[in-house]
């Protein structure tokens, strides 16, 4: 690779590299996302390499393993250019039936093929797919469209020419003008606006300046930022590059948990390509601005996420927060200017440089612009990522795009902002999601977690679970968060054991406020809400668990029983995955269970075709 | 010299240097604002907070704590509120349920309201206030301990829980900890203090134990004293 020493270089390489695509040649998209990669896709490519070269079909067919395509619920998934016939489940030994049918012969092959729930109607293309086309895909679009390793793909899709853009045509403040403009704000969770973040830096006195990309991604479901730094790592660069030059800084870094194996290695490859094509490093693109982007890895921290304890994980120091009186935008890491961003929220950049803030503008609500990408997970049809306009209703995201809730169930809150998020209920299911509705009602868009839960969800078992979680991953350093979180989990428990007191929803209110006034960072301050939003919109299960000693959600073992009906009709497929062998009865005769045997697993419930056990 | 700062608190206007905090500016007031891990010697830390107070700075009320937030003009700033209130007892019940015997404790508990703690007392003794791994770090110079674990597991440990490999013995941990969580014992010439043993050196002419060998091995080597220094005590040296 030889080193681009000008803008029009940039361009002139971009133009030869499309020049010597053809656009009409097939091409297999194979998603090859952390997601579809655990279902065993690495197979499926590795025959059709094998395939495509076995029958030489080099020259006709090209294969891409592309970065998560976010239709998770459906991988392997394949998609087949130029048309974009989508082919989801894909078996692993599907390759040589879907060369010879689909690519050679143009037939389609309809076991593949997606089958809209309700209608029951077969799609063929990628662009009819609902879950696909009620979404608006701008920072997700490329994922499909390149192979994340190679730098050419990224190039030939216009990367790096918004960098090229800045560069040439746009003074540092101009660039930093046209964020503010945008009113792009934070992706993490803060959406704070990123403009001023990086005017402040700009602004700060010092030598040396950082920008950080942090890509420690913690949330208990959430994978937004896994599968951009993955599956479009030099967007990240651009966008970084682009602020980099925005603010005056010659350093960067990517803090990345070491949990994301495919990430760092698909960051690091990108940093070494982009330092041969002279896109970091000195002098880039021939200007006086040098730049280049070092990788931390996390060892998995939760609060590492939190900004000042990600400085001092860089530094070599233990992950702890301190008290962000004083700006990380005057004193961050090692005590310089620093700018730290998400790395969805670089994403954006290369964007709105290319675009244009008032085409960013137009997006959007009045206080969030741009869209917004969530992980949509938990009890609901089509689990993956979605990149919506922000501004989005709850209702759309979850039954428009999300398909709605598996096996008819109910709806009941979904919960957003990840573990210290709030639980939204079925009344607000017409929010417009963006960073101040969300707010009100006690949530919060935090990264962009959504998880779905349907009337089996205890939301008492919820709130503890992410209580926890957040237990665990304090870090231990001020008293209200550590040793608040553990008595408010405490209290919990006792309440999902049927030994909750009368005083106790009081308590963990008061101790909720106590904790969000007096802790000293973020995760300790956000801790309670999963409590507080739970007991806000929730309160009659709690007081059933306590007063009744029930669980109406028929989750918290304690307070629980199954028995048998009379729709039992005696087919003894119950009895084999009991355990504690607590089930008895002959065949074509009502079977019952030993209450004194019984350990509340569920595992008769699950396998009940007549729906003769109950759970109360 | 920069120029000096005016802030009010609890209705008061008080001067301060700049880069001073909420918490020294009030105390050099005589108000009152209880802390357990502020200690004039060490950096502020900001962990136990007890000492949070409500601040308004341009029409924006929150909570800081005052150890470490440091004064700026058009401050406001109130310690006694019910917010500031609520947190103080919730701290004060949290450490009560980690110690619930010490005369320290037991005095904030009387002055912030609390009786007794709501919650089961889970005995550590240790309230994790910091402020002995900051002393043995910033002013012994040695870092023989530190943090093991985190969240509620967090302790204040030896390099993995073994011998205390860099400690020299010298006890500031031990006579810093507000709470006497740390153990110091000396008896038959020796002194053992973090489950380890140190010898004491005796005074060469009354034959009294002057202080562990290796704080003093200590001294000699970062202040170049001659090797005979330490051989008779302050009382024995002419």
């Amino acid at each position: 690779m030889e080193k681009i020493t000008s803008p029009e270089q940039l361009k002139a390489l971009q133009e030869s590299i499309v020049a010597k695509r053809d656009p009409d040649k097939a091409c297999v998209t194979v998603c090859a996302g952390t997601g579809c990669l655990a279902y065993g896709t690495q197979k499926l490519i590795d025959n059709f390499k094998k395939e495509i070269k076995d029958k030489k079909l080099e020259d006709t067919v090209s294969l891409r393993s592309s970065g998560c395509h976010g239709f998770c619920e459906r991988g392997p998934i394949v998609v087949n250019y130029p048309d974009k016939t989508f082919y989801q489940r894909v078996g692993l030994d599907d390759a040589a039936e879907i060369l010879e049918k689909t690519v050679a012969n143009g037939e389609v092959i309809d076991r593949l093929l997606y089958e809209e729930p309700v209608t029951g109607e077969k799609i063929t293309l990628e662009t009819d797919v609902p879950f696909y086309n009620k979404q608006m895909r701008l920072l997700l679009a490329q994922n499909p469209e390149i192979d994340p390793v190679n730098v050419d793909d990224y190039l030939a899709v216009g990367g790096y020419q918004a960098l090229g853009k800045a560069l040439s045509a746009m003074k540092p403040e101009g660039v930093i003008q046209e964020v503010i403009d945008a009113n792009l704000r934070g992706r993490g969770g803060g959406g704070f606006p990123a403009g001023w973040k990086w005017d402040a830096t700009r602004k700060a006195e010092g030598d040396i300046k950082y920008v950080i990309c942090n890509a420690d991604e913690g949330d208990p479901g959430a994978y937004m930022d896994r599968s951009l730094l993955e599956g479009n790592p030099h967007s990240i660069l651009e966008g970084m590059l682009i602020g980099a030059y925005a603010i005056g800084s010659s350093q960067g870094y990517i803090y990345v948990r070491n949990e994301y194996p495919l990430a760092v290695t698909n960051a690091t490859l990108a940093i070494e390509n982009a330092r041969k094509l002279g896109l970091l490093g000195d002098n880039i693109l021939g200007s006086t601005f040098s730049f280049d982007v070092k990788i931390v890895r996390g060892g998995g921290a939760f609060v590492c996420g939190e900004s000042s304890a990600l400085f001092a994980s860089i530094e070599g120091r233990s992950g702890e927060p301190r008290a962000k009186y004083v700006h990380a935008t005057d004193k961050g890491l090692y005590d310089k200017p620093t700018c730290l961003n998400n790395v969805e929220t670089w994403a954006n950049v290369p964007l709105i440089i290319n675009k244009g803030a008032a085409w960013y503008q137009s997006i959007g609500t009045e206080g969030s612009k741009g869209t917004k990408i969530f992980a949509l997970v938990g009890k609901i049809n089509n689990t993956g990522l979605v990149e919506v306009p922000m501004g989005t209703t709850l209702k759309e995201i979850i039954y428009d795009i999300g398909g709605g809730i598996p096996d008819g169930r109910e709806f009941k809150a979904v919960q957003t902002g990840g573990p210290s998020g709030g639980c939204i209920p079925k009344e607000y299911l017409d929010t417009r999601v963006d960073f101040d509705e969300l707010t009100k009602l006690g949530s919060m868009m935090g990264s962009g977690g959504m998880i779905v839960m349907d009337d089996r969800n205890c939301m008492v078992d919820v709130a503890l679970f992410f209580l926890r979680f957040l237990e665990e991953e304090s870090c231990g350093k001020c008293t209200p968060c550590r040793e608040g979180v553990h008595q408010m989990r405490i209290i919990l428990e006792r309440i999902t054991k049927g030994k909750g007191k009368e005083e106790d929803i009081d308590t963990l209110q008061w101790m909720g406020e106590a904790i969000a006034d007096g802790s000293l960072c973020a995760l300790g301050r956000s801790a309670p809400a999963p409590v507080l939003s739970t007991i806000r919109y929730f309160r009659e299960e709690y007081e059933a668990h306590i007063r009744d000693k029930k669980c109406p959600a028929g989750v918290c073992k304690a307070l629980i029983t199954y028995t048998i009906n009379a729709d039992c009709t005696g087919c003894r497929l119950c009895v084999k995955p009991c355990p504690t062998q607590a089930i008895t009865g002959e065949k074509k005769q009502l079977h019952t269970i030993d209450q004194d045997k019984c350990i509340q697993c569920g595992a008769c419930y699950e396998i009940c075709k007549d729906a003769a056990i109950i759970v109360a | 010299m920069s120029e000096t700062i005016t802030i009010t608190i609890n209705g008061r206007e008080i001067k301060a240097e700049p880069g001073t905090t909420i918490l020294r500016a009030a105390q050099s007031a005589n108000i009152y604002i209880p802390t357990l891990c502020d200690n004039d010697e060490l950096t502020p830390w900001g962990s136990c907070r007890l000492c949070m107070v409500e601040i308004t700075q341009k029409q924006r009320t929150r909570m800081v704590a005052s150890c470490i937030y440091e004064v700026a003009d058009g401050i406001t700033v109130q310690t006694e509120t019910p917010r500031v209130s609520n947190v103080r007892k919730l701290v004060i019940e949290l450490m009560l349920a980690r110690n619930p015997y010490h005369a320290k404790l037991k005095e904030l508990a009387a002055y912030v309201g609390v009786a007794k703690s709501r919650f089961d007392v889970d005995l550590k003794e240790c309230i994790l206030c910091g402020e002995c791994v900051r002393v043995c770090r910033e002013v012994v110079g040695v870092s023989a301990i530190g943090y093991k674990g985190r969240g509620n597991e967090r302790v204040v440990a030896t390099p993995f829980e073994g011998p205390a490999v860099d400690c020299i013995a010298c006890g500031s941990c031990s006579y810093i900890c507000p709470v006497d969580a740390i153990p110091l014992k000396e008896e038959n010439g020796i002194r053992t203090i973090w489950n380890t043993e140190f010898a004491m050196q005796k005074c060469k002419k009354c034959g009294r134990d002057m202080a562990p060998i290796k704080q003093l091995e200590y001294f000699q080597k970062n202040y170049n004293l001659p090797d005979n220094h330490f051989d008779t005590c302050i009382h024995c040296r002419t």
